[in-house]
């Protein structure tokens, strides 16, 4: 059914189809904007499908090499190299499949969004370049097995984020939340590519199983390790390094601010794949496990209790993105603080970790719905204020019912999947340390309180006379806010399924290192 | 010795002025070019970890005896420099934006967002 | 998997499906109890408008409770926690670079000193 040809070259062609339309696009819009709507909906629906077939080709068969320039695509080490894998390689494990998985679905479902929303704008030959590039540099380095690469990625990823949060100037203030968010941004890459240089110098690889397989835990190494955690926990927006998240998802367009949500968990996800599969149990485990969890705590109380007081609706949810990080980093810091230990890590680890996994996804799901039925509400109203909102719920019943889900589900109400991966971290959490348990489920209901507020002010009480006027949005933003509805949902139905068949391999394929390194060089497995 | 290792004492330097430049200065200009300075430490510290003494250029035609050196260090300055490039043209278009719209590009001005 | 679907966390479990089927047995008993409620009003009567001590009712507009009004007990009774906390979220670019490099600083000791 699938050719042989996209299976096998899967790994570079979803990386070189956005990238190759990204620039096409500019073009097609000089034909005429359908057809650029054709060619950047067509593009990113072939990016989704190979990228789905790769992740469940690795979720079937394993991990899979692709090495650039190689004579064959899974030949990491070449046979007169002595040993030492040379290429850029990626190296798609389950961990890298889930954060494909996400990406695919979340990309599509903004990309439908995208193409009505911004259907009114100016400059959109630019702006779908500049996504199809976020989306190139989301997949690479999700994927990629290259330390080096993986900060190339990095950059196209800032540069390109940087871009569309200041898309829509906005007098100015959107440009000064993409200085803020780009500046810091770049002082993190370059402390990551000065870390890099690290790695070089004292292994004289770029390969990062190589990394990992020579790692000794020197000075050098401790150096580096803290470059790239504290880079990529601010670029994940981990308190107290939060301060460019609000400002940048408050000023991007709505449909962006989705997906920097999920480039956001593409920082995550290099912070743990440093930890776990560069350092592994070389780092005293339990040490940076705790700096992780109290970052994680730390994001989770202040994230929320920002978000109460505030006005903007778009503040207000990235307040409550950066609150939910805190429970991926708990989750799987918790995890990190046991590795090494067995039968504890059987005992609450894995599940820790596999709750941290799953709410990333969860995350990614539900965080894109609220900021895509945001983005309808500014469509139709044209204000983020909570204060001129109210009574929507009359004229906008869909966006309403889409909203009640994903604020039900980020609050971990059963029977949506946020209460499922919640529940997860809370009974492993309880079992590492009781009162970390407790501060995440206090959280949660601050949360859940916080969108009881948003709800009421945007959608309860009478017609406004001002909005008496306003209408459903169009079917086409509806269906992207719909996917990703959908996917909250069924998540919630059967997250028995999802977490065995999708989560459960990632969190085992990011605390074995072994198998990793042996992916690549051969060696153990 | 203290020869040797003297691109390594540039590189703190350089990384030192830099980030005193990003966090002392307030003009936004000089922030990216703090910014610079410091990408310009980490190329000098790429670009340094290839040197070998008494290695020669990986060029095959007519290449003399010798050890060949790994360009792979060169290949990630180049790189940079090129990522660097397009950082720093972005930015600079932030700051003519900031200008037009906002008189000034002192960053006490840059504070519409914040809470 | 098993053919109920249901999660195992640890220490418990979790199933969805059932919890569905809970629910919509208890949205069904809630129904009945609605369908008992008072049909016999005359519409289009005062019977029909809120009751507010026999004052004229007021505009829409004023009516709807605006968001900023929500909380505000929770965020008075908190004020010493968010005096402390609003104002760290400066808007300055310097504080967040400071912010930044100062969790780095922090992280260096706290790795180097507990490895």
């Amino acid at each position: 059914m699938i050719p042989p040809f996209v299976v096998d070259n899967s790994p570079a062609l979803m990386v070189i189809v956005p990238f190759v339309a990204a620039f096409i696009a500019p073009f097609a819009g000089r034909a005429a904007p359908a057809v650029r709507a054709l060619v950047v909906g067509g593009a990113m629906a072939i990016t989704s499908a190979i990228t789905l077939i790769l992740a469940s080709d690795v979720y079937a068969h394993g991990t899979r090499l692709y090495v650039f320039g190689a004579q064959a695509a899974t030949l990491a080490v070449p046979p007169d190299s002595g040993g030492i894998p040379v290429r850029i390689m990626f190296t798609v494990d389950p961990m890298s499949a889930l954060m494909l998985v996400i990406t695919a679905i979340s990309a599509f479902a903004v990309v439908l969004y995208s193409l009505t929303s911004e259907r009114h704008h100016s400059g959109l030959g630019s702006y779908y370049t500049l996504f199809l590039l976020m989306v190139t540099g989301i997949l690479g380095m999700v994927s990629t097995g290259d330390i080096f690469n993986f900060f190339v990625f990095l950059e196209i990823l800032s540069i390109a984020s940087a871009g569309l949060i200041a898309f829509r100037i906005d007098g100015g203030v959107a440009v000064e939340a993409a200085i803020k968010y780009f500046v810091l941004s770049t002082i993190g890459a370059l402390a990551i590519l000065f870390a890099i240089g690290i790695y070089y110098g004292e292994y004289n690889a770029l390969n990062m199983a190589l990394i990992a397989q020579r790692i000794q835990f020197t000075l050098l190494d401790q150096l580096a390790l803290v470059l790239i955690i504290a880079a990529l926990a601010m670029k994940c927006g981990a308190v107290p390094m939060h301060f460019w998240t609000p400002d940048a998802y408050s000023m991007a367009p709505s449909s962006i601010t989705a997906l920097l949500v999920v480039a956001s968990q593409a920082s995550l996800y290099g912070l743990f794949r440093t930890v776990f599969s560069l350092y592994n149990i070389t780092l005293n485990a339990a040490c940076v496990g705790w700096l992780i969890i109290i970052l994680g705590v730390l994001s989770m109380v202040v994230g929320v209790t920002m978000a109460i007081p505030q006005k903007n609706v778009k503040r207000l949810m990235a307040y409550h993105a950066i609150s939910q990080t805190g429970y991926m980093l708990l989750g799987v810091g918790v995890g990190l603080a046991v590795l090494g230990n067995q039968p504890l890590l059987d005992a609450f680890g894995y599940m820790a970790m596999e709750g941290g996994i799953f709410h990333i996804i969860n995350h990614a799901m539900y965080k894109g719905l609220l900021f895509l039925t945001a983005g309808a509400i500014f469509f139709r109203i044209g204000t983020y204020d909570l204060n001129r909102m109210g009574g929507l719920g009359h004229s906008m019943k869909w966006t309403m019912v889409f909203f009640i889900i994903g604020a039900l589900a980020i609050a971990g109400i059963p029977p949506f999947n946020g209460f499922a991966s919640k529940l997860m971290i809370y009974e492993s959490v309880f079992a590492f340390n009781p009162v970390l348990s407790v501060i995440a489920m206090v959280v949660s209901i601050l949360t859940l309180a916080s969108f009881v507020k948003v709800f009421h002010s945007i959608f309860m009480g009478p017609v406004l006379p001002e909005y008496r006027d306003v209408r459903e949005v169009p079917g086409p933003m509806l269906a992207g806010m719909g996917i990703l509805a959908l996917v909250v949902i069924v998540f919630g139905l059967f997250p028995s399924v999802v977490v065995e068949t999708l989560v459960a391999p990632a969190a085992h394929a990011l605390a074995d290192q072994g198998m990793y390194i042996a992916a690549v060089i051969g060696g153990g497995a | 010795m203290v020869f040797f290792n003297l691109p390594y004492v540039a590189v703190v330097v350089l990384t030192l002025i830099g980030l005193a430049t990003i966090v002392l200065k307030r003009n936004l200009i000089k922030i990216f070019l703090g910014i610079t300075i410091l990408e310009s430490a980490v190329n000098l510290f790429l670009v340094s970890l290839g040197y070998r003494e008494g290695g020669i250029a990986p060029i095959y035609t007519n290449a003399p005896e010798g050890l060949m050196v790994l360009p792979t260090p060169q290949a990630l300055t180049l790189t940079s420099i090129v990522i660097g490039v397009a950082t720093t043209a972005l930015l600079l278009s932030f700051a003519i934006i900031i200008w037009k719209k906002y008189g000034s590009i002192e960053i006490g001005f840059l504070r519409r967002l914040k809470e | 998997m098993d053919l109920l679907l249901t999660l195992d966390t640890g220490a418990g479990f979790w199933n969805p499906v059932f919890w569905v089927l809970g629910a919509a047995v208890a949205g069904v008993i809630a129904l009945l109890l609605y369908s008992l409620g008072e049909k016999g009003y005359k519409k289009g009567t005062a019977q029909e408008a809120p009751f507010l001590s026999g004052n004229p009712e007021p505009e829409k507009g004023l009516v709807h409770v605006r968001s900023g009004n929500l909380y505000w007990g929770f965020l008075d009774a908190m004020e010493g926690y968010y005096r402390r906390l609003v104002p760290l979220h400066t808007g300055d670019l310097h504080d967040y670079v400071l912010w930044y490099m100062g969790m780095t600083a922090l992280f260096l000791v706290v790795v180097v000193v507990f490895r």
